[in-house]
């Protein structure tokens, strides 16, 4: 294997491991919060913290961790981030706190933060770790913002960021795409979208 | 505050605030397992029946030590551990005492552990301040929400397998562009009952 570089880790998170991949392991907070780009952000910042944290202390402790009990001890890690996350948010962010609902709490179960943890940060240095948690929170964020973004626009007809009026466009809009069903629709189209380039990939490829 | 009654505790938990259609929870396991009918039946069993012990022991936890001794900052870790160790507890009981259901139910246990939905009723219960007949009694309707749509999912699923979709769309996009048609559907139950 090549020698690993810290813009060859980040890159790989963003790219190689994430679109469709991160699209099914994330299903849950992917749907649910990305009503309006600026939840999606507020979301995949949460996420980004937890698995920032997860990852340092997990690659940290990777040689006293035993084999056995690792999962039940990533889980607690894990719930200690979020609870710290979560106590922030609540405290510094009321507003988004609230759109985001049950949804920090639930990023203990998020796929991708144990996923890493296993497959990632009980194996590497700290010094990777940073950068593989980076290179995923990056990538997931991206995806997030996607789907709020499409959603948003056309639900809405504009695109609203901390009080800007980033996007305006003169449509009637489609309030069905707020909705969770629009949310289902958008995903599913996305993963056609994706699985689409792939399969032209693989044809001139062969 | 005013007592929300049983009823409308029901309607919310099958109709209006679906798990899998409305409230996003417990998706990722709801894709793979609904390939089919009878894999469906079995997660939607075991998912049911965690969810109703989970809200019962988690209620318990919640209003007897962590809220009098003021430690509810512990309550997701708490509920995780609580929700893991019963995962385990059912799986060694019904392994000792009815093995044909084991091997019905046990290969989706371990899957539960980790399910948003019943992580997501628990931590529901303690939001909405429900009391302990309420709290059981929503574990219990979401369990059935779940299974309802699990179980059309799983039969719309089954039955368009066959058809002769675009390349690009086969499999999970498919499944999403059924699920979007059932959540449209549940869509109008939205202001059934008032909040």
């Amino acid at each position: 294997m090549a020698e690993k570089t810290i813009l060859g880790e980040y890159l790989r998170g963003i790219i190689k491991d994430n679109p469709i991949h991160a699209l099914v392991l994330e299903l849950c907070p992917a749907l649910a919060v990305t009503t309006s780009v600026e939840n999606a952000m507020g979301m995949s910042g949460a996420a980004l913290f937890v698995l920032l944290g997860s990852n340092i202390m997990i690659s940290a402790l990777r040689k006293h961790i035993p084999p056995i009990t690792r999962i039940p001890m990533f889980l607690i890690i894990i719930c200690t981030f979020v609870t710290i996350i979560d106590m922030v948010m609540e405290a510094y962010t009321p507003p988004l706190y609230k759109s985001l609902g049950i949804f920090i709490p639930l990023i203990v179960v998020n796929c991708i933060i144990i996923g890493r943890a296993e497959a990632y940060a009980s194996k590497n240095t700290v010094k990777f770790s940073i950068v593989d948690a980076f290179g995923i929170g990056t990538g997931f964020l991206i995806v997030l913002v996607i789907i709020g973004a499409i959603r948003e626009l056309l639900g809405t007809g504009a695109i609203v960021l901390f009080g800007f009026n980033l996007i305006n466009i003169p449509i009637t809009p489609a309030t069905f795409m707020v909705l969770p069903a629009g949310a289902f629709m958008t995903i599913g189209v996305l993963m056609a979208i994706v699985n689409y380039s792939r399969i032209r990939k693989l044809k001139k490829g062969a | 505050m005013e007592e929300v009654s049983l009823f409308a505790i029901a309607i919310n938990g099958i109709f209006v605030k679906n798990f899998l259609l409305v409230q996003f929870l417990g998706l990722c396991s709801f894709l793979g397992v609904s390939k089919e009918t009878k894999s469906a039946t079995g997660m939607s069993a075991a998912v049911m029946f965690v969810m109703i012990m989970s809200s019962t022991t988690a209620f318990l936890i919640y209003s007897y030590i962590l809220r009098p001794f003021g430690l509810t900052f512990l309550t997701t870790i708490s509920f995780i551990i609580i929700i893991a160790a019963l995962v385990q507890l059912v799986e060694f009981i019904i392994r000792k005492h009815s093995p044909p259901l084991y091997r019905s139910l046990g290969i989706y246990l371990p899957l539960i552990s980790t399910n948003c939905a019943v992580l997501g009723v628990v931590i529901l219960n303690v939001r909405l301040e429900y009391g302990f007949l309420q709290s059981v009694f929503y574990g219990f309707t979401a369990g059935l929400g779940y299974t309802m749509v699990m179980l059309l999912m799983s039969a719309i699923r089954e039955k368009t397998s066959v058809l002769n979709v675009p390349a690009p769309v086969i499999g999970i996009p498919h499944a999403f562009f059924i699920t979007t048609l059932l959540s449209m559907a549940f869509v109008n139950f939205f202001g059934v009952i008032p909040t």
